[in-house]
């Protein structure tokens, strides 16, 4: 019995065969294995900014390594992103004081366009590593993680809320260890909305790993232009040359990279959540995974387990002495309100102390005058997004609609889409660039379709999800009662996919607002293309390295941002949740 | 064989068979408004060695309020619920729950479900591996080890909930309505079960509580019964139910006790606590202290005519069991019909009054207007409704005015629920219409109109 313990791979020889199954799964983790640690290893390369700038070579042999290096910064910013949401959404679902705290944080964090981070970042990653590239990697990886982790954080924060609580009180009842709680309740019981946030979360992060490859850093005030390895960079460097051929390549390589970690990495995921649903009965359509069930039939789940469980039990004796998820049942209210005015009192005056060292140096950098003009600003910005968006919806509504009424057409579509909503637009930007100049369309109009280029297709994914979960009774109904081609779209199916449509619409417009921030300056070979807006006034800002500018046009961006999500989209989704839900 | 006494309070601790007392515990809830809410008033009672308790009561009684308390997984107000004569402060340790969602981790296996308590207890795998193999068998579980929970009719789950709860063999085993998900032959077959475990001599567990609504379910478990009252929630009865097991539910005594609880269940208790609503005269009462039943008026309308098929008299522990119904569906139903004036209960017996005879026989527009007509005097917050509605210059006021009436009295769910009835009831009758986009209720002008 021992022996058997300690040597858990003879179990497995012994056992079964050895099926072409097996052989495929082995080889691909080993192949992961070396690039990981290959690559792993050129991640601290000396250098320092300015003197010995990375040469990103246009040549085709290096797009492998270069695309590998793309897909590393992802996976590494999303891991982070996970171990944040993990303790972030705890801490904020589980301490009655902080929470008063975190989930405001979280939600001004989100409403912040993530490229103002960017040269944030930068700054302070240099700083901290200054002869290597390692600052530059991380910045990164930073902002790419900046891009990811908001959302996933408040899919945990929210599954743990609304818990059932029959669950916690069985937790409680066993008398769960803390840990136990965590990984056996908490975590499983958030996973379908984790997994599905960062396949999300990784789509829109493809955007942000361009945007953050090739950048421009400040050294004592002089901008120099760095690049890291990787497929962004590439793209850039592609640009610069004026090559439609490697600008192209980027282009296949990066559908390539987007594909291929949906069907690789994100398909088989979900298809796995799937057994983390509370409802005790089975879903209707489970999602299938070629990759799963491949790996299903391997002995790697096996194997795994087999690996997997003494570290269970190590982790079970570990985390013991922290105690029960239990709290007690009477506290001493005098204590409690001691702490809550302690607890108060130091927040608020570290939000003061925030908030007047802020103003102060905006002040002193840049006046207050210049707000009226940033408004300025951001009302044609905002122009350029109300646009975009009322083109997107008279497009794509109808084209939703029609293929997600359709049943085999859906099943086709959304897949597409969603990888058309995950591409990186800013690779299609110089093409779109270059018909500008030739037909002479100056970027203040142009700036709307590159900004559309990626936020459309949130909608139309949104809306063929919509249409197509309205139930066979209704459509039926609308046959048989002969409803006109007008009573169908006015009572049947613009209420049964308003719901999507809003929640499309919210995407596409925060997506838009980042969007801006490079689609209003562009530039192709030794042209540059300017537009009047705040995504040009923060653009120019960070390429000039004025920070105080920069922070003042996040500043109102994120104003208008939230301004805009309170008073237009969370109440046309209040009325979407309360009246047009099926 | 039967006793019933009223309410024992507070007996002298330090008797070592008692395994869990309760003594004084009142609940409170705060309402939205600031207002305190009582759920549980002064409730004193124990479980001892040896014998199964029911904590009988209608929706609203406070009985699962009461049961988490027990459990250690809230605290009381005021009074105190102690383990073996230690105070709780934390969930209690000493005995197990089975809940009636059952409350099982869809993404672990029946075994690895069954092992969680023992493995929370820090329990070696292979001693854990044993106690839950002993515990699957025991409850007829053999052969679903490995299943998953979504893989298993609700007996079956039900079954692994109650194997989780005996595995850690606990003093006292909590019950929160566990057959009650379950359909009928289901749940009659778990309970066999359960009273054949019970009975074993060897079974490490010294005493059962269980809270139920179903009454026939109380007097085939219970060595004692507790009967709780509601708005708040009190111990109206203990009843000692010394009936030999196996018991006979067609027993004439047996017979005897179902129709005795069913009366004190509907209001026919010898001492009404005054606000019990049933017991409030026509055009008496607030729509505070007499909350309306929740019962839609089709399901009201369809209990006054089988009655009357019945020949306008029937018993109602048949009734409810001729129509498959538990005690939760059919009496807010009888409420209904007994504020109205359309029926009344009669030692356990419905019959239905002259004007339900005339309602039942009367045409669409005939009934409406005696529901009407009647609603508008007996259902105090019909009333209210209305008269608030004829004050105003143009017949209109915003729901919320209601709602922040009703917050005095009800938590915010409640509150909704009462005005959703009410405005159920309103319309039914034609006497007021409510405007979903604007929340606005509105008198009713354009009677006999039909809606769009």
């Amino acid at each position: 019995m021992a022996v058997r313990q300690t040597l858990p791979v003879r179990e497995v020889l012994r056992g079964r065969h050895i099926s072409w199954v097996d052989v495929v799964v082995g080889a691909a983790i080993i192949a992961i294995l070396y690039e990981v640690v290959h690559l792993g290893q050129s991640l601290a390369v000396n250098f320092t900014p300015g003197r010995t700038p990375v040469v990103i070579s246009t040549d085709i042999s290096n797009v492998p390594y270069y695309a590998a290096r793309s897909l590393l910064r992802m996976f590494i910013a999303l891991a982070l992103s996970t171990v944040f949401t993990l303790v972030y959404g705890t801490a904020a679902a589980r301490l009655r004081r902080a929470e008063k705290v975190l989930v405001p944080i979280l939600d001004v964090l989100q409403s912040i366009p993530i490229l103002v981070f960017l040269p944030v970042a930068l700054t302070f990653f240099i700083k901290v590593f200054p002869n290597n590239l390692l600052g530059l990697e991380l910045a990164s990886i930073f902002v790419i993680f900046t891009s990811q982790a908001w959302n996933m954080t408040f899919s945990f924060y929210h599954s743990l809320i609304a818990q059932p609580t029959e669950l916690d009180e069985a937790a409680r009842m066993y008398r769960l260890t803390k840990w136990q709680r965590f990984w056996k309740l908490d975590v499983p019981s958030s996973m379908i909305g984790l997994v599905w946030n960062m396949m999300m979360s990784m789509g829109g992060g493809w955007f942000f790993l361009t945007a953050s490859e090739a950048v421009t850093v400040f050294i004592k005030g002089k901008g120099i232009s760095e690049s890291l390895p990787g497929m962004g960079s590439y793209m850039a460097a592609a640009v610069a040359h004026g090559s439609y051929m490697q600008v192209t390549i980027a282009i296949v390589v990066m559908v390539i990279l987007v594909v291929g970690t949906n069907f690789f990495v994100f398909r088989p995921l979900v298809a796995w959540s799937d057994k983390f649903r509370l409802e005790s009965s089975e879903s209707a359509d489970k999602p299938k995974s070629v990759v799963l069930d491949i790996l299903q039939r391997s002995s790697v789940p096996k194997l795994a387990g087999r690996l997997s469980r003494p570290v269970g039990r190590a982790l079970d004796r570990i985390t013991r002495p922290f105690g029960l998820a239990e709290y007690p049942l009477r506290t001493d209210p005098r204590k409690r309100q001691v702490g809550d005015v302690i607890f108060w009192s130091v927040i608020f005056a570290v939000s003061a102390a925030v908030a007047v060292i802020g103003l102060i140096y905006l002040n002193s950098h840049l006046g207050f005058a210049r707000f009226p003009s940033l408004i300025e600003f951001g009302l044609a910005t905002f122009a350029r997004v109300v646009v975009l968006l009322c083109i997107s919806t008279l497009i794509w509504v109808p084209v939703g609609v029609k293929i997600g009424l359709s049943p085999k057409l859906s099943r086709f579509a959304q897949p597409v889409v969603q990888v058309l909503a995950s591409f990186p637009a800013i690779l299609l930007f110089p093409f779109a660039t270059l018909i500008f100049i030739d037909l002479g369309i100056p970027l203040d109009y142009g700036a709307i379709v590159l900004m559309m280029l990626g936020a459309q297709w949130y909608i139309l994914f949104n809306v063929i999800a919509g249409a197509s979960s309205i139930p066979n009774d209704l459509r039926e109904m609308m046959v048989t009662m002969r409803l006109t081609r007008g009573q169908r779209w006015r009572q049947v199916i613009l209420p049964a996919i308003f719901p999507a449509y809003v929640t499309g619409g919210i995407t596409a417009a925060g997506g838009a607002w980042n969007a801006s921030i490079v689609a209003e300056l562009v530039s192709w070979h030794h042209h540059t293309l300017n537009a009047y807006g705040l995504g040009n006034y923060i653009a120019t800002a960070s390429i000039q390295g004025k920070f105080a500018l920069l922070i003042a046009g996040g500043i109102v961006m994120s104003a208008f941002v939230v301004l805009v999500n309170r008073l237009l989209w969370r109440r046309l989704y209040a009325m979407a949740e309360s009246r047009f839900t099926l | 064989m039967t006793t019933t006494s009223p309410p024992t309070s507070g007996r002298p601790g330090a008797d070592p068979s008692t395994i869990i007392e309760v003594s004084h515990v009142t609940k409170t809830f705060v309402s939205p408004d600031g207002s305190p809410l009582p759920v549980l008033d002064d409730i004193s009672l124990d479980l001892r060695e040896g014998e199964i308790v029911a904590l009988l009561g209608r929706s609203g009684s406070g009985k699962s309020t009461l049961l988490r308390c027990i459990a250690g997984l809230i605290a009381p107000t005021a009074g105190e619920v102690s383990y073996r004569g230690q105070a709780l402060n934390g969930a209690n340790p000493g005995v197990a729950m089975v809940f009636q969602s059952f409350a099982l981790l869809p993404w672990l296996t029946v075994r690895q479900n069954v092992e969680i308590g023992l493995e929370a207890l820090g329990i070696e795998p292979r001693e854990r591996r044993e106690r839950a193999e002993r515990a699957i068998d025991t409850i007829g579980l053999d052969g679903f080890e490995s299943a998953y929970p979504k893989e298993l009719s609700g007996g079956m789950r039900q079954r692994v909930g109650f194997a989780r709860a005996l595995v850690v063999e606990p003093d006292a085993l909590l019950m929160d309505e566990p057959f009650s998900a379950l359909d009928v032959l289901t749940a009659q077959n778990l309970r066999a079960e359960l009273l054949r475990l019970w009975q074993q001599k060897d079974f490490p567990t010294k005493a059962m509580l269980i809270v139920t609504h179903n009454i026939e379910e109380a007097v085939i478990l219970a060595d004692r019964i507790f009967v709780l009252g509601a708005n708040p929630g009190r111990i109206r009865t203990e009843i000692t139910c010394g009936f030999p097991q196996p018991r006979n539910r067609h027993d004439e005594s047996f017979a005897a006790l179902v129709d005795q609880i069913y009366g004190l269940m509907t209001g026919r208790d010898t001492r009404p606590p005054a606000h019990i609503w049933t017991q409030a005269a026509p055009g008496e009462g607030s729509p505070i202290d007499t909350p309306l039943p929740q019962a839609s008026v089709g399901g009201m309308a369809g209990l006054l005519e089988i009655l009357v098929a019945h020949g306008g008299r029937e018993d109602l522990p048949k009734l409810a069991h001729e129509l498959t119904f538990e005690v939760d569906d059919l009496l807010p139903l009888v409420d209904a019909a007994q504020v109205l004036g359309l029926a009344e209960v009669d030692d356990a017996d419905l019959h239905v009054t002259d004007d339900g005879r005339t309602f039942v026989a009367a045409d669409i527009l005939e009934s409406k207007q005696i529901f009407a007509r009647r609603a508008r005097e007996r259902a105090p917050l019909v009333r209210a409704i209305c008269n608030a509605l004829h004050t105003t210059k143009d017949g209109n006021l915003g729901e919320g005015f209601f709602l922040d009436l009703l917050r005095r009295g009800f938590s915010e769910d409640e509150a909704r629920q009462q005005l959703r009835i009410a405005i159920d009831w309103g319309r039914y009758g034609e006497l007021f219409d409510f405007d979903a986009n604007s929340g606005q209720l509105a008198l009713d002008h354009s009677s006999a109109q039909p809606g769009i």
